[in-house]
């Protein structure tokens, strides 16, 4: 029997470089930058004092009259929500009277809302008792509680569950079929978009909401990473701060947002005559299952990932015109990741060029896989590649074509597309041009 | 045309009752009640003081010695995962990288790790907010108020460097595949309640579709922390009694709320062939999936439960199974009363009559809410009573609730013959649903 195929038939985002899909792809080919000094919180003492935020983001913009029943979402379901209006107005949709509800799906890969940061601090340190512990300190859950429970509230609460995201988008538009959320780190919105496309395949589904969204830009999320030591501290220099691959680079750019693409069944979309964007012909899914700190050195899970990919949608890796890649400008993912795909693609290795719009967007986290999807799908609509910006100075550890600071024309039919997350979380797409 | 058939080999169980399937399954049958008054912190504070808790585990007794420092960077929810992985793998007697690393067996390993997949639900992992308030409350300013110009400067590095790691989603799976050496495909699930069904769910097509020999799955989550315990106050969804003994009442017409917990389970799914070829002892054959979204809204369940019956529908569908052929049902019940009511309907709505005839497990009242690691739970359970052809009874059921007329089993264990089990399993917020059918296994 014949495997169902999968194709994009509608793409929206939120991006700190916009979200509008033509204006943001303008800009990732003029090498704009959406990273600046961060206003969300006052982070002018952390490490990094910078960010690629979503600026004057209004739901009532997208949203209409529905608006005010999602207001009170975190701001990772909203930016989702957005991008998920537009996706679907994007697919034509609302406009195909005999969609069956109960066969449209949501996989996400939704990250957390930001913790309530004001009123979860007031009431820690009213909770923290000095004397106890013979002086070291400890919590007093009662003290905690009397504060916490006066100003925390349970919207608040409740809207920072990973899944609301998906709930918030079923509600929406319908969607009555199989709703999941995978939160893999900085994979999630890959592995989403590709267990979505299995999901399709194997007919449990005609349509599926796929995607992510996720803002990690609040005081914990970059403690976090500031903690890890995975984010730049370019702080005199924040527009070049994000450079994938080039030898000088110290660490990734958090950023945020949302992506979120309609996936369907080929034969469905063709019956109601929607345009098909491109078709997501393989992916691979793996644990590295070595370290929860580092990388397998080899690239062991990344290598299979491309590989399980690459055998899933028949190609062979001369087949690959161009690579998104995970690139997220820290030493470690861009050494590695290039070794990946060195030993993934043997002697094609050099010819194939390879970039990452993280270097402008910055690192969306759970978002970023489906950010660099659709800008995929838009590199082989137009035959030209996104650069990698900022990129100046070689890394003898990093030895292919990065498509350095300007667009590059090609033609191209076949992309792969890489998400790699801590722990060891390995996911590949490949995206392709609808031929029969 | 889905040739490869997929069956249950191991159970792998950390609930209140005990640490293994076995102290949970002995717990249920002889009506041991899991819930006791909480010891981590003080909870004089809130309205709610009791929980299911789980004690004496000690996670460095179940991982590889190499791997003991790990277990630092663990929240609870992990710690919970990664025994109950050893447990699991144990109790399939798979020989993984951990089982050789604790000098338990000789090599070779008996599964491919590159055909070894992961799929663990988790929950919203709380910070622990011990360490975090330590840290939160050296940045105050004079007033004895937070500055976050001190904690930039000077607070943050009160934490640990790997302090984001332990509250990561993904990090049950990772430390899970890292320690058994899992590498093939590996997925974390996040939809609250329903994580578990969703993650065993996508584990079971993983392995259909031929990407993955054996996986492990389930799901695992503690809300036994200060913050865990105040979210689900604010949202309503606790019992107002303190009595351990009684509080939690799935289906009960005294029902009026849940109890929170911690716990997990995770499962041993394996290729049929595969557990033959290694003469597996087999629990069951996992046979459907089914999943949904309520779309009427994402905070309250549906009155009539239809996104409940929606997965039933495609699960039966999927599994070739008529509702007829279902002769147990394992629900979900929390005792949270519009729940409980919305899950019967739902149920109902597809197995009609049938619904209230067929025995019915509900495990919660001895066990608490174990939220993203309940689903499993209930599956390992109901396995066992495939295999056993006995029901444990459901602590704290008196009368049931006329709006929710399932045939719980109380008083004392059921014996009956089992031979095609209904799990369902659904977000209390968010609106996910899943159904599970599982089967003895037929040659």
């Amino acid at each position: 029997m014949k495997r169902r195929r999968v194709v994009i038939t509608g793409m929206g985002w939120i991006t700190p470089l916009g979200d509008n899909i033509e204006s943001v792809w303008q800009g990732l080919l003029s090498g704009a930058s959406g990273i600046g000094a961060t206003t969300r919180f006052d982070a002018s003492t952390f490490p990094t004092t910078f960010s690629a935020e979503v600026k004057n983001f209004d739901l009532a913009r997208y949203l209409g009259s529905d608006t005010e029943i999602h207001q009170t979402a975190s701001l990772n379901t909203r930016f989702a929500l957005a991008a998920a209006r537009m996706a679907w107005d994007n697919a034509n949709l609302s406009g195909y009277p005999d969609l069956d509800p109960t066969r449209v799906g949501v996989y996400l890969g939704g990250g957390e809302g930001p913790i309530d940061f004001d009123n979860f601090t007031a009431a820690a340190v009213n909770g923290w008792d000095r004397q106890a512990n013979n002086g070291a300190g400890d919590l007093d859950a009662r003290r905690w509680v009397e504060v916490a429970a006066a100003r925390l509230t349970a919207v608040t609460e409740f809207e920072q569950d990973p899944n609301m995201a998906a709930g918030h988008i079923a509600c929406l538009f319908n969607a009555q079929g199989p709703s999941l959320n995978t939160l893999t780190a900085c994979a999630a919105s890959t592995q989403a978009i590709g267990e979505a496309t299995h999901v399709i395949r194997r007919g449990d589904a005609d349509v599926i909401i796929s995607g992510g969204t996720h803002s990690m830009l609040h005081p914990f999320g970059v403690t976090g990473f500031n903690r890890l030591t995975a984010l730049s501290t370019r702080n005199d220099a924040p527009t070049t701060a994000s450079r994938p691959f080039d030898r000088t680079r110290d660490g990734f750019v958090l950023g945020e947002g949302a992506a979120i693409v309609i996936l369907e069944d080929y034969e469905h979309a063709r019956q109601r005559g929607a345009t098909c964007h491109a078709e997501i012909s393989g992916f691979g899914s793996t644990a590295d299952a070595f370290r929860v700190t580092d990388m397998h050195d080899e690239g062991r899970g990344g290598l299979a990932a491309i590989a399980l990919a690459l055998k899933d949608a028949g190609l062979k890796p001369e087949d690959i015109d161009y690579i998104s890649a995970h690139g997220t400008s820290t030493e470690e993912n861009d050494k590695i990741e290039s070794r990946a795909i060195l030993r993934a693609l043997g002697d094609s290795a050099p010819q194939v060029p390879v970039s990452s719009i993280k270097s402008m967007m910055g690192h969306l986290i759970a978002a970023a896989g489906a950010t660099e999807v659709i800008a995929s799908v838009l590199t082989i609509r137009d035959g030209i590649i996104p650069p990698t910006t900022n990129y100046e100075q070689p890394d003898p550890n990093c030895p292919l074509d990065y498509v350095p600071n300007k667009p590059r024309k090609a033609n191209v039919r076949t992309v792969l597309s890489n998400s790699f997350g801590f722990g060891g979380q390995n996911d590949t797409l490949i995206i392709r041009k609808i031929e029969d | 045309m889905n040739s490869r058939r997929v069956v249950i080999t191991g159970l792998g169980l950390v609930t209140p009752l005990g640490i293994g399937a076995e102290a949970t399954w002995n717990g249920l049958l002889e009506g041991k009640n899991g819930i006791s008054n909480i010891e981590p912190f003080d909870p004089s504070g809130f309205k709610a003081r009791i929980a299911g808790q789980i004690t004496q585990m000690k996670t460095a007794d179940f991982v590889p010695k190499t791997y003991r420092k790990s277990v630092k960077i663990m929240a609870r929810d992990i710690e919970i995962a990664v025994v109950a992985s050893y447990l699991a793998v144990k109790d399939a007697g798979l020989v993984t990288k951990c089982i050789l690393d604790r000098k338990e067996a000789d090599g070779p390993v008996s599964v491919d790790p590159s055909r070894f997949g992961a799929n663990i639900g988790a929950g919203l992992i709380c910070a622990d907010l011990t360490e975090l308030a330590g840290a939160l409350a050296s940045a105050v300013n004079e007033q004895g108020t937070f500055d976050i110009r001190r904690w930039g400067r000077e607070g943050m590095s009160n934490l640990t460097p790997l302090w984001l790691l332990k509250f990561l989603p993904n990090m049950l799976s990772c430390h899970v595949t890292i320690v058994h050496d899992a590498q093939a495909p590996s997925n974390t699930i996040t939809c609250a309640e329903a994580s578990s069904h969703l993650a065993i769910g996508e584990a079971f097509r993983t392995i259909t579709r031929g990407d993955a020999d054996v996986c492990i799955c389930g799901g695992a989550e503690s809300k036994l922390n200060p913050m865990g315990l105040l979210r689900q106050e604010l949202l309503g969804r606790l019992s107002r009694s303190n009595d351990p003994g009684t509080a939690c009442r799935p289906f009960d017409i005294a029902h009026d709320g849940t109890v929170i917990s911690e716990g997990g389970g995770l499962l041993i799914l394996e290729e049929l062939e595969h557990a033959k070829a290694r003469g597996a002892n087999i629990y069951a054959e996992l046979v459907g999936f089914g999943a949904s979204s309520n779309t009427h809204n994402w905070h309250t369940p549906d009155p009539q439960g239809r996104g409940i019956a929606l997965a039933i529908r495609k699960a039966l569908k999927d599994a070739e199974v008529d509702a007829d052929s279902i002769d147990m049902l394992a629900t979900f019940g929390t005792g949270i009363v519009e729940h409980d009511q919305s899950e019967a309907r739902g149920v109902r709505t597809v197995l009609g009559a049938r619904a209230g005839e067929i025995p019915a497990m509900a495990i919660k009242g001895a066990i608490g809410n174990n939220g993203a690691g309940s689903g499993a739970i209930d599956l390992a359970v109901a396995a066992l009573c495939l295999k056993n052809n006995t029901i444990p009874p459901a602590a704290n059921v008196l009368n049931i609730d006329p709006q929710c007329a399932f045939k719980v089993v109380t008083g004392k264990p059921m014996t009956a013959p089992i031979n095609a089990v209904l799990s369902v399993a659904y977000a209390l917020g968010g609106g996910q649903n899943a159904a599970l059918v599982m089967k003895k296994l037929e040659s």
